[in-house]
C-alpha cells in the first residue's frame, strides 16, 4: 500500500528527528539554554564521519564510538569555559551569545571544509530492503536503528546513572539538588556534554542520508526546535514522540502539499503548538 | 547626564546627519543610510525588548514582510508614499493581531514563536511566486530621481533618516508616555502591572506593533534602494539578531543606549567587513561574545566605568 | 447595611483538586470581615477568584450590584477592588513613589504620570513611608515593603480592599502598627477583607468572621461565636479538642 510506504518513511526519518532533538531538548530542559550551535555540531559530527571514511576508511559505525566522547567533552569545555558565566542570565543574552558562537563556529567550518556539498557514499552500497510492499533503504534503516540506540542509551544513562539521576534531579529542582550535595556546575556541564554527544553521534547517522554542508546547520536546528515544542522539554521520551510526529506529518505533508512546503508545514505547526500547547504533547508546564 | 539631556544631545546628532549629502560622498552616504536603517531596527527592538522586556526575534519578520509588500506595489506601479503606507499598516495591524496569541508566551517561548515568524513568512515568500518571484527575486522599479548615483544616494539616505526622526520622535515620546511607564511595569512584574489597572495584553500588542511598523517600512524604504530582493536576504535571522546587539552594545533599556549602540555597531561592521570578508561573519560573533561575556550593560555602562561613577547597572 | 461584594455558590476547581467549594457570603459596606482557616484552606484562591485572576469554575460573583465574574484582574482593578499579596509584589527597578504611582494611575483612567506621583506622595505620607519615596523598592525592609504595599492599594481608592496576610513575618511591634494602620483605613470607609492567621488581630479588628477549610465555608459570625464554635476548632486543632471544648463549654 502506497500509504503505508509514506508511513514507513515518515518512521525512519522520524527516529532520526529524535536523535537530533533528544541532546537539544536535554540542554534547553535542564540548562534553560537555547543551543543554536546545536545545528552546526551536528554538521561537524557529519564531518567527522566523512572524513574518517574517506580518509582512513573507517566505517562510520565505528566513529560513532569516537564521536561521542570526543563531542561530549568538547560541550563539557563550552559550557564549564563559556556558557557557564551566563548561565543565570535572561533568555535574550544566551540566546545570542549561542547565536554568536554559532556564528563563529559555522565560519570556521565554512573556511574548512568550504560550502559545497559532500556525501558519504558507502562502499559497497548497502541496497534496499523490501518488507512486504514497503521498501526501506538499509543506510537509513540502520541509521534509524543506531539513532534508536542512542536516544535508549541516553535515557538509560539519565534513569540509572549517578550523573543521570544528579541532571534530573537539578532539571527538578535545582536549589533541592544543590542541598543533596549535587555539584550544579558540573551537572550542567555533563548535560551540555551529552547534548553535544548527542548532536556529533546524530550528524554521523546523517552523514549516510544527507549531503554534508555547513549550510545545513540551521536546518537541522529548525527540527530540533519543532520536536522539542512538539513533544515537551527535557524529556527523551518526549524527543521521540515529537520526533515521530514531525516525520510522519513531514512524510504526508510533502504527499499533499509537495516537498517544498515541508519547512512551512513544520514551522506552521512550531507556532500552533506554541500558542495552544507549549508544554508539547507530554511535556510539564514550567520552563519560560 | 539625565536621560533628557542625553536624548536632546543625540537628537541633535541625528539632525546634524542632514548635512551628509552635502559634504559626503556615494560610500558616504550608503553608510549613512545604513546607519539610519540600523537605528530605526534598534530603537523599535528597544520598544518590545527594552521597554516591555518581550525578547523578540521578529524585526526580520516586520523587515521582510515591509520589503515585500512595498516591493510588490511599487514594482506593479505603486508609488514611494503608497509603498510606505501599506507595509506600515500592514505590519502595525498584523502585530496587533499576532500580539495577541503571541505575547502570551513568556522568555524562551515567546522568543522561538517570533522567531518562527520570520521563517514562516520567509517560505511563504518563496511559495507565492506568482506574486514575489518566490526564490528568483522581486525586481523593484527605479525612482524617477534625475541627477545620477549621487542623487539617487541622497535621495535614499535623505528617506531613511526622515524614517529615523519619525521612529525617534514616536518612541521619545512613548519613553515618557502613560504607555511606556505602564510597560516598564509589566517588564517589571507583569502580574503586579495586571493587578494595578495595566490592561497588559493591549500595551503589549502596542509595543509589539511599533516595534513593527518603522521596521516594515525601513525594509520598504531598502527595498526601493537596493531595487532586487530575495527571500533570503530580506527575512534572514541577521536582522532580527542585529538589533538586540546593538541594544545591548548600546546599554539595554533605553532609546539613546540603542541609537549609540546602532552607529556603534555599524562602524565596528563596517571596518571588519572591509578588511575581512571571509571571516567577517565569525568576527561578528565574537564581537557578539565578548560583548555578553564581558560588557553585558553595553558602552554606556563602559563609559561610566572609566569615568569611576557610583552608579549602578545599565 | 448596604451590601457590596456577594458571593453565589462560588467555586473553583485546578484539575482535580477542588480548591474552593460552593462558597457563599456576602460583605457588607463599612465592615471589616476576617477570613480565616487553616493552611490551604483556599483563602487566597478566594480573593484571587474575586480579582479575576483565575476565573470561577461555577458561581456568581456580585459587586455594588454587578456581575463582575468574568472581568479579568485589570478590569476589577478600576472598578474599585484592590489586594495586597502574601508574598508582596512591588516593581524592583521603581522608586517607591513610582509604584505607588503606577497603582495610582492605572487603576483611575486618564491620569499621567506627573497627577500620579502627586497622588502617590499622599498615600505615602499615610502609611508613613513619605521618607523613602526616592529610595528603589528593592532596597525595602519587609515590614517596609508590606507598607509600600498598602500604599499601592489604598492608592487605587478602592472600596473593597483585600488584606492578605499582611502581618506575616512582622515581629510585635511592627504588626501593632499595621493594626493601628489598618483601623485608619477602616475608619476613612474601605471595606475591609482581612485574610489573617494571628488570632489577636483578628479578634481586635474584625467586626465579622468567616471561616474556611478545604476550601468551603464551615462557621460566619462575631469573634466571640467562632472562637467557640466546635467546627472551627475542630478545624485548626482536630476532633479531640472541639469534643473537650464542647464539654467543657
Amino acid at each position: 500500500m502506497f500509504l503505508l510506504q509514506i508511513l514507513a518513511n515518515g518512521i525512519v526519518l522520524g527516529c532520526l528527528y529524535a536523535c537530533i532533538a533528544a541532546g537539544f531538548s536535554l540542554v534547553w530542559g535542564v540548562l534553560n539554554v537555547i543551543n543554536l550551535m546545536h545545528g552546526s555540531f551536528i554538521v561537524l559530527g557529519s564531518y567527522l564521519a566523512w572524513a574518517a571514511y574517506n580518509g582512513l576508511g573507517i566505517s562510520p559505525w565505528i566513529t560513532l564510538l569516537v564521536a561521542a566522547p570526543l563531542f561530549y567533552g568538547a560541550g563539557w569545555l563550552m559550557q564549564r569555559g563559556v556558557l557557564n558565566r551566563v548561565i543565570a542570565a535572561p533568555v535574550l543574552v544566551t540566546l545570542t551569545l549561542t547565536f554568536g558562537l554559532d556564528l563563529m563556529l559555522n565560519n570556521a567550518m565554512l573556511l574548512a571544509f568550504k560550502a559545497d556539498y559532500r556525501k558519504l557514499i558507502l562502499d559497497p552500497p548497502l541496497g534496499t530492503l523490501a518488507l512486504g510492499s514497503v521498501v526501506v533503504p538499509v543506510d537509513r534503516l540502520v541509521a534509524m536503528l543506531f539513532a534508536l540506540v542512542l536516544t535508549a542509551a541516553l535515557y538509560l544513562i539519565l534513569r540509572k546513572s549517578r550523573v543521570g539521576r544528579a541532571i534530573i534531579a537539578v532539571r527538578l529542582d535545582r536549589d533541592a539538588a544543590t542541598l543533596m550535595g549535587v555539584h550544579v556546575k558540573s551537572i550542567y556541564a555533563a548535560a551540555f556534554g551529552f547534548g553535544a554527544a548527542m548532536a556529533g553521534c546524530a550528524g554521523v547517522l546523517l552523514a549516510l542520508i544527507f549531503p554534508i554542508s555547513p549550510l545545513s546547520s540551521t536546518a537541522y536546528l529548525g527540527k530540533a526546535f519543532v520536536v522539542c515544542v512538539l513533544g515537551g522539554l527535557g524529556s527523551v521520551p518526549g524527543a521521540v514522540l515529537g520526533g515521530l510526529v514531525l516525520g510522519i506529518l513531514e512524510s504526508f505533508g510533502a504527499m499533499a502539499f509537495g516537498p517544498e512546503h515541508a519547512v512551512t508545514l513544520s514551522f506552521g505547526l512550531l507556532i500552533l503548538f506554541l500558542i495552544f500547547r507549549p508544554q508539547g504533547l507530554i511535556g510539564r508546564r514550567g520552563f519560560d | 547626564m539625565t536621560t533628557g539631556a542625553r536624548n536632546a544631545l543625540l537628537v541633535g546628532a541625528v539632525l546634524l546627519l542632514a548635512a551628509l549629502p552635502l559634504v559626503g560622498d556615494t560610500y558616504a552616504l550608503r553608510l549613512g543610510t545604513f546607519a539610519c536603517m540600523y537605528a530605526v531596527m534598534a530603537v523599535s527592538w528597544n520598544v518590545i525588548g527594552g521597554m516591555a522586556g518581550y525578547p523578540s526575534f521578529a524585526t526580520a519578520a516586520f523587515f521582510g514582510l515591509g520589503a515585500y509588500a512595498g516591493g510588490v506595489l511599487l514594482s506593479k506601479g505603486g508609488g514611494l508614499a503608497g509603498a510606505l503606507l501599506l507595509s506600515g499598516t500592514l505590519a502595525f495591524a498584523g502585530a496587533m493581531l499576532l500580539g495577541v496569541v503571541l505575547l502570551r508566551l513568556r522568555g524562551h517561548y515567546f522568543a522561538v514563536a517570533s522567531l518562527a515568524v520570520a521563517e514562516v513568512l520567509r517560505e511563504l515568500a518563496n511559495t507565492a511566486t506568482d506574486l514575489t518571484g518566490g526564490g528568483m527575486g522581486l525586481n523593484i522599479p527605479l525612482a524617477a530621481t534625475s541627477g545620477g548615483p549621487q542623487a539617487e544616494a541622497s535621495f535614499y539616505f535623505l528617506l531613511m533618516w526622515a524614517l529615523l526622526l519619525l521612529t525617534l520622535g514616536v518612541v521619545l515620546a512613548l519613553e515618557r508616555s502613560r504607555l511606556g511607564f505602564g510597560l516598564q511595569c509589566i517588564r517589571q512584574n507583569e502580574s503586579a502591572a495586571d493587578m494595578i489597572g495595566v490592561n497588559a495584553t493591549l500595551y503589549k500588542s502596542l509595543a509589539f506593533a511599533i516595534s513593527g511598523v518603522f521596521v516594515a517600512m525601513a525594509g520598504t524604504v531598502y527595498a526601493a534602494w537596493v531595487h532586487y530582493i530575495e527571500p533570503p536576504d530580506v527575512f534572514d535571522i541577521l536582522f532580527s539578531v542585529k538589533p538586540i546587539v546593538m541594544a545591548l552594545l548600546g546599554g539595554l533599556g533605553s532609546t539613546a543606549g540603542a541609537l549609540l549602540g546602532a552607529f556603534a555597531f555599524l562602524a565596528i561592521e563596517e571596518t571588519v567587513w572591509r578588511n575581512s570578508l571571509e571571516i567577517h561573519t565569525g568576527l561578528l560573533g565574537l564581537l557578539i561574545v565578548v560583548l555578553l561575556l564581558f560588557l553585558p550593560n553595553g558602552i554606556v555602562s563602559l563609559a561610566r566605568r572609566l569615568r569611576g561613577s557610583g552608579a549602578s547597572g545599565g | 447595611m448596604a451590601e457590596l461584594l456577594r458571593l453565589e455558590s462560588v467555586s473553583r476547581r485546578f484539575g482535580g483538586l477542588q480548591a474552593v467549594q460552593d462558597v457563599s457570603l456576602s460583605v457588607g459596606a463599612g465592615e471589616v470581615l476576617g477570613l480565616i482557616g487553616p493552611n490551604g484552606a483556599g483563602k487566597t484562591t478566594l480573593v484571587n477568584v474575586i480579582a479575576g485572576v483565575h476565573p470561577a469554575s461555577a458561581g456568581r460573583v456580585v459587586f455594588e450590584g454587578r456581575d463582575i465574574t468574568r472581568l479579568k484582574p485589570y478590569q476589577t482593578a478600576r472598578i474599585g477592588l484592590a489586594r495586597t499579596f502574601q508574598i508582596v509584589q512591588p516593581f524592583p527597578e521603581f522608586t517607591v513613589l513610582d509604584n505607588v504611582a503606577a497603582a495610582a494611575m492605572f487603576s483611575r483612567g486618564g491620569m499621567g504620570i506627573a497627577a500620579g506621583r502627586q497622588a502617590a506622595a499622599e498615600q505615602l505620607d499615610f502609611v508613613g513611608l513619605a521618607a523613602l519615596a526616592e529610595r528603589p523598592a528593592a532596597s525595602l525592609t519587609l515590614a517596609m515593603r508590606k507598607r509600600l504595599e498598602l500604599a499601592k492599594a489604598l492608592a487605587m481608592r478602592p472600596r473593597l480592599l483585600f488584606l492578605d496576610e499582611v502581618n506575616a513575618g512582622l515581629n510585635s511591634a511592627e504588626v501593632e502598627q499595621a493594626m493601628a494602620l489598618i483601623r485608619r483605613i477602616a475608619a476613612s470607609g474601605v471595606t475591609i477583607v482581612l485574610i489573617e492567621h494571628l488570632m489577636k488581630v483578628v479578634m481586635s479588628v474584625c467586626s465579622r468572621i468567616v471561616v474556611l477549610q478545604h476550601g468551603a465555608l464551615i462557621a460566619e459570625g462575631g469573634p466571640a461565636e467562632i472562637v467557640a464554635d466546635p467546627r472551627v476548632v475542630e478545624a485548626y486543632l482536630g476532633k479531640k479538642y472541639a469534643q473537650a471544648s464542647k464539654a467543657g463549654a
